[in-house]
């Protein structure tokens, strides 16, 4: 840790492994509520607070993982002065916990955004969100309580692939909100051609608790490699609730287990793992890695014994493919017909051929997007053909071993 | 040999439709799969490719391709 850390920040703060983190606890989401929790953020120089993050360890709980300061440091040292966005655009069907975050915790949101923008050196800063009225209602009125008119509300698209960084960036700079081939990557040219600092709200909101209390104190919870807490959606007895958790924990203090054939870890972009390697799993990328998955956004949706997973995952992949931006061939002509044979097979029609196309798709548009939706996508495919083989054997024969017909994913935006 | 600088074959698959033109000029370095669209180049474009990259680029009726040059990689 560098001097300029441990001068303002102490090594070790009481409360500092207490539960929730970047929930408010209280349930008071206006600015006296937030000012009695947290108090003022410090009067802390960016490239303190760029330290800060670092010594933090903190990563982004977009999904991707990636670690927060090097993006910030890649920003910060781009040409020209830097845009940040917090990104609170959603369009993960299975995934709530932004909204959740942005709703009952604004401004240690907005704190964050002061935060990264100090970080970076922003002279723009935007908060694009999804425009549903709860939201809009509620980051209104804290953006009034702080008496703040620079950060700008952007409505975000309502699509999966919507939070996608150069997606946001094109929605920003006023277009249709669509991704855009790579390079240049959003950090070196994005919004008006400015590097861009694309960041999702709850990695954000850890930022400004780093700020606030510091890189010890931050580093109470979690793994050695994988500091901090995150927020899941969690989905079980056809509800979810939102919850706040320290990095590797195990998924069976988190989930109920006990009736269930596999575990969806990720979202529609995730993996599926099998209940016996999920009941030893623990909430990390290490952990999850070993059985092929990663945390992604903190989606984590067990599927009962009595459902099928070809069913349930052939219902996902038809909403993935019409939700390609159709943008890239391999994609706009891929997704569609793995989608078609998918539903085939899950009402058993499908042939050994079929599966064989299948299988030669999911090659096929693998890393030829402009965006890692024919990915993701294919990781969801490849998975169920994996972790459901026997009943994928099954479907071919013109038979499914589901007891129970009512879906445990959505397939509706 | 010093060290030459690399040159990439970039495909924006935005733009790209399926002419089909670069695969064409470059058999050696792309294919086109089942719907008509070029597979991924397989690492850098070799010298004697790189002036029929070029004319790839040139001609494709889009403009869905750019070659990077690279700094050396050791």
């Amino acid at each position: 840790m560098t001097s300029t850390t441990s001068r303002h920040w102490a090594q070790t703060v009481p409360g500092s492994t207490a539960l929730p983190r970047v929930l408010a606890g209280d349930g008071r989401r206006d600015l006296p509520g937030h000012l009695a929790r947290h108090g003022q953020l410090p009067d802390v120089s960016g490239s303190a607070l760029l330290d800060a993050v670092e010594a933090a360890g903190l990563s982004g709980r977009g999904g991707a993982g990636f670690p927060t300061a090097r993006k910030w440091r890649a920003v910060a040292s781009g040409a020209g002065p830097a845009v940040v966005v917090g990104n609170a655009a959603e369009g993960e069907p299975a995934s709530s916990k932004d909204h959740v975050l942005l709703t009952t915790n604004p401004h240690l949101v907005l704190d964050g955004v002061q935060v990264a923008a100090r970080a970076v050196g922003a002279t723009r800063v935007v908060l694009y969100a999804e425009p549903d009225a709860e939201t809009w209602a509620v980051l209104g009125e804290a953006l009034r309580e702080r008496e703040d008119d620079r950060v700008e509300l952007i409505a975000a698209r309502h699509a999966f692939i919507a939070g996608e960084e150069s997606a946001v960036v094109d929605a920003v700079s006023g277009g249709p909100g669509l991704p855009r081939a790579k390079p240049p990557r959003v950090f070196e040219r994005g919004v008006d051609g400015r590097p861009t600092l694309v960041q999702n709200v709850e990695t954000l909101a850890h930022a400004a608790l780093v700020a606030h209390y510091g890189p010890g104190w931050f580093r109470a919870l979690g793994t050695d490699d994988e500091p901090g807490t995150m927020l899941l959606t969690l989905h079980g007895g056809r509800g979810r609730t939102v919850a706040e958790a320290e990095i590797g924990t195990p998924l069976v203090d988190l989930v109920d287990l006990a009736g269930a054939q596999a575990v969806l870890i990720g979202g529609y972009h995730g993996t599926w793992v099998p209940a016996d390697a999920a009941r030893s799993a623990r909430l990390s990328r290490a952990s999850l890695g070993a059985v092929g998955a990663t945390p992604g956004a903190g989606v984590v949706v067990p599927l009962p014994r009595g459902s099928c997973g070809v069913v349930e995952t052939a219902r996902v992949l038809v909403y993935l493919a019409a939700q390609s931006a159709g943008q890239c061939g391999p994609c706009l002509n891929g997704l569609p017909r793995i989608a078609l044979v998918a539903e085939a097979l899950a009402e058993g029609r499908a042939t050994p051929r079929d599966l064989a196309d299948l299988r030669r798709w999911a090659g096929l548009v693998q890393r030829r997007g402009a965006c890692a939706h024919p990915d993701g996508t294919v990781r969801l495919l490849t998975s169920a053909l994996e972790v459901f083989e026997p009943e994928v054997q099954r479907h071919l024969a013109g038979r499914c071993s589901a007891r129970d017909h009512r879906p445990i994913l959505d397939g509706r935006s | 040999m010093g060290p030459e600088p690399t040159v990439e074959l970039l495909i924006d698959r935005t733009r790209c439709v399926g002419h089909g033109s670069c695969a064409e000029l470059l058999p050696e370095l792309l294919t086109l799969d089942e719907w008509g669209y070029p597979s991924n180049p397989a690492g850098p474009v070799p010298a004697p490719l790189q002036r029929f990259a070029r004319r790839a680029v040139g001609t494709c009726p889009v403009l869905a391709l750019r070659l990077a040059e690279q700094p050396a990689r050791r």
